[in-house]
């Protein structure tokens, strides 16, 4: 059942990804991506990773790409015009993508990419069988063993905010 | 594939229960609206106007569904069915009573108890907004471009002070599902008192409970805030272009997402299905209001007016009915499962009629208005208010 599921929304997430990158119109790219990130959202479900689910679903389906598409609506920018494709691209194109898959193979079967026995289905657990993805434990984590980068994190995205309302207050 | 059978038949019941609602709820609001404005409301299909909902079913599924020419077709077919579909799914973690036991069976009255409910319905309410945005921007038209982008803005501003405000409830529960969150809520200050949230030390839950409702109605795009539709603005705002059953899927959704947002402030502030007078009395209420009500009828129904001759035979029937509905609460085995759904039901109906209460009574915000009420007020009342339930709830400890 989790692989089923795995394959289903891994497979959602690569032709959304796809997608985004065909498509001529800004907000079918913006609608991909949205897909792109409901998929992730539900692979860390698979692996146990609820409160990293809900997080992804909160900020970056909802409220960043939402930003995103009201831009795009806003600057009511139409579909890009087809242009012939560079020459580089022409001949390394194909190529170069062959090459990288076989790269890509060569290491799987070598068993060179990073190992990866300790990523199962839903069992992100510590030592203990404690459950790791729980909003408690993000929490603990967030507020005891990564209290320096949290606060800093913070404090860059109040720096963040004082630049825009800064900016913004020019304009009017 | 016992739990899948279960599953299936309380996703099937729920989702008729909440269309049935929504389809009602509209009657409850037109017969309301009109009361408030001194007029009667629907009243010529079926009795006092009941079957109007059915009437309008079947209005709109027969009429044409008209597509204009220019439309972005795909996106102009997905929005409405986004927008039902992610008002229904946020329902599902939603519970509305205690544990039941049918045929032997032992289950809860919800669909899903998951361990970050209240984020589930916080990450669809995020989502939820393309619905609007993408139905407004693929209609082509200039009217609803301006609904869908004041909704995207107005959903985006109001979502930030409706998340800071239920936050307080969680520091007090100490727990992110829904269940638990009402649970924590059950008991008695000197037994008069029950301990909601919304009562609870000392008064910033109220606080809370304000912002939160606020931010719901703008969420909900209702009166006052109902910019993104407004009619004297904007035609009909973002679906200005959809007629037929894209119309009713736009129109089912915001109802449905107006009771799911009840139904959360309900658990959230007003102590879900724990009932405000202890145990012994609060078994008696359903009884006693439906008792009364039917009584009321039946009073009534004797000395109808002369023009209203229907109401000779459907307030003595309605009264049976309440009569029933009223014994009902007393069947031993059922109590328990009832009564919680009463005093649940009872608290959301209430939620819902101040919705209704509201629109009657406020005129609409200007666009301006709309946006420094979210940032330069609500927001940060909303951050004060943390704070407060932050310390009282660390000293506690």
């Amino acid at each position: 059942m989790d692989a089923i599921l795995f394959l289903l929304f891994a497979a959602i997430a690569v032709a959304c990804g796809i997608n985004l990158v065909v498509q001529t119109h800004p907000i079918s790219s913006a609608i991909s991506l949205i897909g792109v990130m409901g998929a992730l959202a539900v692979l860390y479900l698979l692996l146990g990773a609820e409160f990293m689910a809900a997080a992804q679903m909160i900020v970056y389906a909802g409220a960043i790409m939402v930003l995103f598409v009201f831009v795009i609506m806003l600057l009511n920018a139409g579909a890009e015009k087809k242009r012939n494709t560079a020459t580089f691209a022409k001949i390394f194109g194909v190529p170069a993508l062959v090459g990288f898959l076989g790269l890509v193979s060569f290491l799987i079967q070598k068993e060179m990419l990073p190992r990866t026995d300790h990523v199962k289905f839903g069992g992100f657990v510590d030592k203990d069988g404690k459950a790791l993805g729980t909003a408690e434990a993000v929490g603990n984590a967030l507020f005891t063993q990564y209290l320096l980068p949290f606060e800093v994190t913070s404090i860059l995205i109040l720096i963040a905010i004082l630049g825009a309302v800064v900016l913004a207050r020019k304009e009017i | 594939m016992e739990f899948f059978i279960i599953t299936a038949i309380k996703a099937g019941l729920v989702a008729f229960v909440l269309l049935t609602l929504a389809a009602y709820l509209v009657w409850i609001e037109r017969k309301v609206l009109a009361h408030i404005q001194l007029r009667i409301g629907p009243y010529r299909v079926g009795p006092h106007g009941l079957l109007q909902p059915l009437a309008d079913l079947i209005k709109l599924v027969t009429k044409e569904g008209v597509m204009p020419a220019e439309v972005n077709k795909f996106y102009y077919l997905l929005a409405p069915f986004l927008a039902v579909a992610l008002a229904l799914v946020s329902i599902s973690v939603i519970p509305f009573g205690r544990q039941i036991e049918v045929f032997g069976y032992k289950t809860y009255m919800e669909l899903a108890d998951v361990n970050i409910g209240l984020l589930l319905i916080l990450a669809i309410s995020a989502v939820s907004v393309y619905g609007i945005a993408l139905g407004g921007w693929a209609s082509n038209n200039k009217y609803s471009l301006l609904g869908a982008l004041r909704s995207s803005a107005q959903m985006i501003s109001y979502e930030l002070p409706m998340s800071i405000a239920l936050v307080s409830p969680l520091l007090m529960a100490n727990t992110l599902s829904l269940r638990e969150i009402a649970e924590a809520q059950a008991g008695f200050y000197f037994s008069v008192i029950p301990k909601w949230y919304i009562f609870q030390a000392p008064a910033p839950q109220f606080i809370a409970f304000l912002i939160f409702l606020i931010a719901a109605f703008a969420e909900t795009n209702r009166i006052p805030f109902d910019l993104p539709e407004a009619e004297n603005e904007l035609v009909a705002g973002f679906h200005t272009e959809y007629s037929s059953m894209g119309f009713a899927a736009f129109f089912t959704a915001e109802y449905v997402n107006m009771v799911t947002i009840s139904a959360l402030a309900t658990h959230l502030f007003l102590g879900g299905w724990n009932p405000p007078v202890v145990e012994p009395v609060a078994g008696f209420i359903p009884t006693l209001i439906f008792f009364g009500a039917a009584f009321f009828l039946f009073f009534h129904g004797r000395q109808s007016v002369a023009t209203r001759t229907w109401d000779r035979f459907t307030f003595p029937v309605f009264g049976g009915v309440f009569l029933g509905v009223g014994a009902v609460f007393q069947v031993p085995m059922l109590k328990e499962a009832l009564g919680p759904l009463f005093w649940f039901g009872a608290k959301t109906g209430f939620i819902l009629f101040l919705y209704i209460w509201v629109r009657g009574t406020l005129p609409r915000f200007r666009f301006d208005q709309l946006m420094s009420f979210a940032w330069k007020f609500l927001f940060p009342a909303s951050l004060v208010q943390l704070l407060v339930t932050g310390l009282v709830v660390a000293l506690k400890e």
